[in-house]
């Protein structure tokens, strides 16, 4: 199955501050009682985003300056505690095609990557820069050159990382592994078979 | 120079190098539960893929189960429709499902050990953080997302980077009311929640050479709160003791070649690691934590932090945002603080042995006033065998409510919720903002003893001082 090539993110940002942001806070468990990950966008950061009446709450994803941004700005560990999918999943149906911060917590990061959505990092000094950049002007388009491994917001470059094998598999089109996984069924069962267990 | 487990396992599991330089490793045993597998059956459907090899995946319900209504439908149709889901799939593809009628039910990780499908030197994955549990029995266990469990259905197997292994010691021997969540709650609270990011841990010294697998598993589980997807401890005989007699444990010859298969995977004595750290037993106290992250714990005679104290900038922000929280004063102390809810059960502390722990303390008190506690088995047997024991009366006659089994208030994907502001004693693993199904909801993480403690006086209290702990343990 061919999927997309991605080499570059380009779009609007939205600076979404703090450490440790874990994935209860990215998408509550009572949104998880549903069968697919169909309108799970809505949800995101639901709790810090609207009030119990259903008003909005002043939070980043809410600031009118941001609205359709397709870029997260985040500190560090972001993403950790529950394994949930559906975290990354109702922040790329939320809108969100990339996320550049300082760190990301394991799971969330390979659960992203196979959504295609690049979690990138930064320094913290590049961090702020960047932060101090999108507040200035919230319309700045940043892009996340993947090919160059480079950030650029307002003609500021800023170098970012990716683990080699993530960013293979985004630039190659190949960050669902489901095909490759598929192509030597043998090698699979050779292995099964020499392990007394399975 | 020798191999660490981890290294045994990863090898005899590889499958082969994907072009990204992944290892396409092979996943021994799967569990599933009803939250993160419905859509990955979605998935294998609409490509058009069956299930590998459906004798290796074990399923069963729990996040979304009531622990206070037995008949179905359940109050919560979308429960209900989760449930109905799950047996769906189970029977279209041929998988062994822990269901609700068959007395084996309850949290995958509870039963996954309990049935003897949990074994050393496998690997094992399933879609929630909490697998590392399985670690306990020298076993690699990943936590993954529904993409993954999907890969896992349809391939037996995954796409991974290996991981390096970091040894954490803890040595000496723990003091009377010290338990293995106080332990683990130390271990994060020094390397924090991010310190395993990247990293497995290999748990040993002579407190984990001397802790039961309950005490075990009560550790690996919370691996994740300190950034580790994979937590384990060496297998030895208390290991094979365990699994003797379970119904997917081998028997006769087979029975001995396992022992002696297993016993193979341990860490070689001259083996490396990648880091070790060294914690001893007696610098470690019955720990609470008072914050938002895991990592934010305090001895019960500690004062909670001001966020002058952080040593980061980032440390300080945290504080303030858990003070706001918490809605605590800095620099006062964590006990005395009154609590409302009292949870005992989780994957981290729901096993039978935290039952009887505490049931042998709590005879003679009473729930404080005021206070709501449940007390929720972690799985059916756990229930069963507690209820043969007379656990269960004991309970009752303390005030606290006898349940059916689950992750309940951990998560609180079904009724058990907090409401309002209420702070809870939990013996669970995450304090998360909001996790116990309040917004402003509080939770303080400790363990079942101390839970007990914090029931019976209302407050955040030392179990030790409140059940004669230590004076007994000295006398």
């Amino acid at each position: 199955m061919a999927l997309e090539k991605v080499t570059q993110v380009t779009g609007k940002a939205v600076p979404v501050p703090g450490d440790d942001v874990d994935t209860d806070r990215i998408i509550p468990a009572r949104f998880m009682k549903c069968v697919t990950f169909d309108g799970l966008g809505e949800y995101a950061f639901y709790d810090v985003r609207i009030g119990e009446d259903g008003s909005k709450k002043k939070h980043p994803l809410n600031d009118a300056r941001h609205q359709d941004a397709s870029i997260m700005l985040v500190g560090s560990n972001f993403g950790c505690g529950s394994s949930r999918e559906h975290a990354p999943q109702a922040l790329h149906k939320f809108g969100i095609r990339a996320i550049v911060g300082l760190s990301f917590a394991e799971i969330f990061f390979g659960n992203s990557t196979t959504l295609g959505m690049p979690c990138v990092s930064v320094s913290p000094e590049d961090r702020t820069a960047i932060a101090g950049l999108i507040e200035e002007d919230p319309e700045a388009l940043v892009t996340i050159n993947l090919q160059e491994m480079i950030v650029t917001v307002a003609d500021e470059d800023y170098p970012c990382t990716l683990p080699k094998s993530a960013h293979e598999a985004l630039v190659a089109g190949e960050w669902d592994p489901i095909a490759l996984m598929l192509d030597k069924p043998e090698a699979i069962d050779s292995v099964v078979e020499r392990l007394h267990y399975v | 120079m020798g191999k660490n487990l981890f290294e045994k396992v990863w090898e005899d599991h590889a499958i082969r190098t994907l072009p990204n330089g992944q290892t396409q490793l092979l996943i021994g045993t799967h569990l599933i539960h009803e939250v993160t597998s419905p859509q990955a059956f979605g998935m294998l459907r609409d490509l058009g893929l069956s299930v590998r090899y459906p004798q290796r995946t074990f399923a069963t319900v729990d996040h979304i189960v009531p622990t206070n209504e037995i008949h179905e439908p359940y109050s919560d149709p979308l429960a209900q429709a989760m449930i109905e889901e799950l047996r769906k799939n189970t029977a279209e593809h041929d998988i062994t499902f822990f269901d609700t009628n068959t007395g084996k039910q309850g949290i995958v990780h509870i039963v996954g050990p309990e049935q003897g499908i949990t074994q050393p030197g496998t690997t094992i994955a399933c879609g929630d953080s909490h697998t590392a549990t399985h670690g306990a029995f020298g076993a690699i266990a990943f936590g993954i997302g529904t993409t993954q469990v999907r890969d896992v259905l349809a391939t037996q197997s995954m796409a991974l980077n290996k991981l390096k292994v970091r040894r954490i010691n803890v040595e000496g021997e723990l003091g009377p009311g010290v338990y293995a969540k106080d332990v683990i709650l130390h271990i994060i609270r020094k390397l924090g929640v991010n310190g395993g990011i990247g990293f497995a841990y290999e748990y040993g010294g002579s407190v984990f050479d001397n802790f039961t697998m309950e005490e075990r598993m009560t550790v690996c589980n919370m691996s994740i709160e300190g950034g580790a997807r994979c937590g384990y401890v060496n297998p030895d005989e208390t290991t094979f003791e365990y699994l003797k007699g379970r119904p997917y444990s081998p028997t006769g010859k087979a029975w001995d070649e396992a022992v002696a298969r297993w016993t193979a995977y341990a860490s070689d004595p001259d083996c490396a690691y990648d880091d070790v750290v060294t914690y001893q037993a007696e610098d470690i106290k019955p720990t609470v934590t008072w914050g938002i992250t895991p990592g934010q714990g305090i001895f019960v005679d500690e004062f909670i932090p001001a966020p002058s104290d952080g040593k980061t900038q980032s440390e300080s922000a945290l504080i303030e945002e858990a003070l706001e929280h918490m809605k605590f004063e800095a620099h006062t102390p964590i006990m005395g603080k009154k609590i409302d809810v009292a949870f005992l059960g989780s994957c981290t502390n729901g096993r039978l042995s935290d039952l009887e722990e505490v049931a042998q303390y709590i005879q003679g008190h009473k729930v404080a006033e005021g206070v709501k506690a449940i007390v929720v088995p972690g799985s059916q047997i756990v229930a069963q065998i507690a209820q043969e024991k007379g656990l269960d009366k004991i309970y009752t006659e303390a005030g606290f409510e006898w349940r059916g089994a689950g992750c309940s208030m951990c998560l609180a994907m079904n009724p058990d919720k907090l409401v309002g502001d209420q702070l809870c004693a939990s013996s669970s693993n995450r304090n998360f903002k909001g996790r116990q199904g309040s917004i402003t909801g509080r939770t303080l993480l400790m363990s079942p003893l101390m839970v007990a403690a914090a029931a019976i006086t209302g407050e955040v209290a030392d179990a030790r001082e409140v059940f004669g702990v230590a004076e007994a343990a000295v006398a």
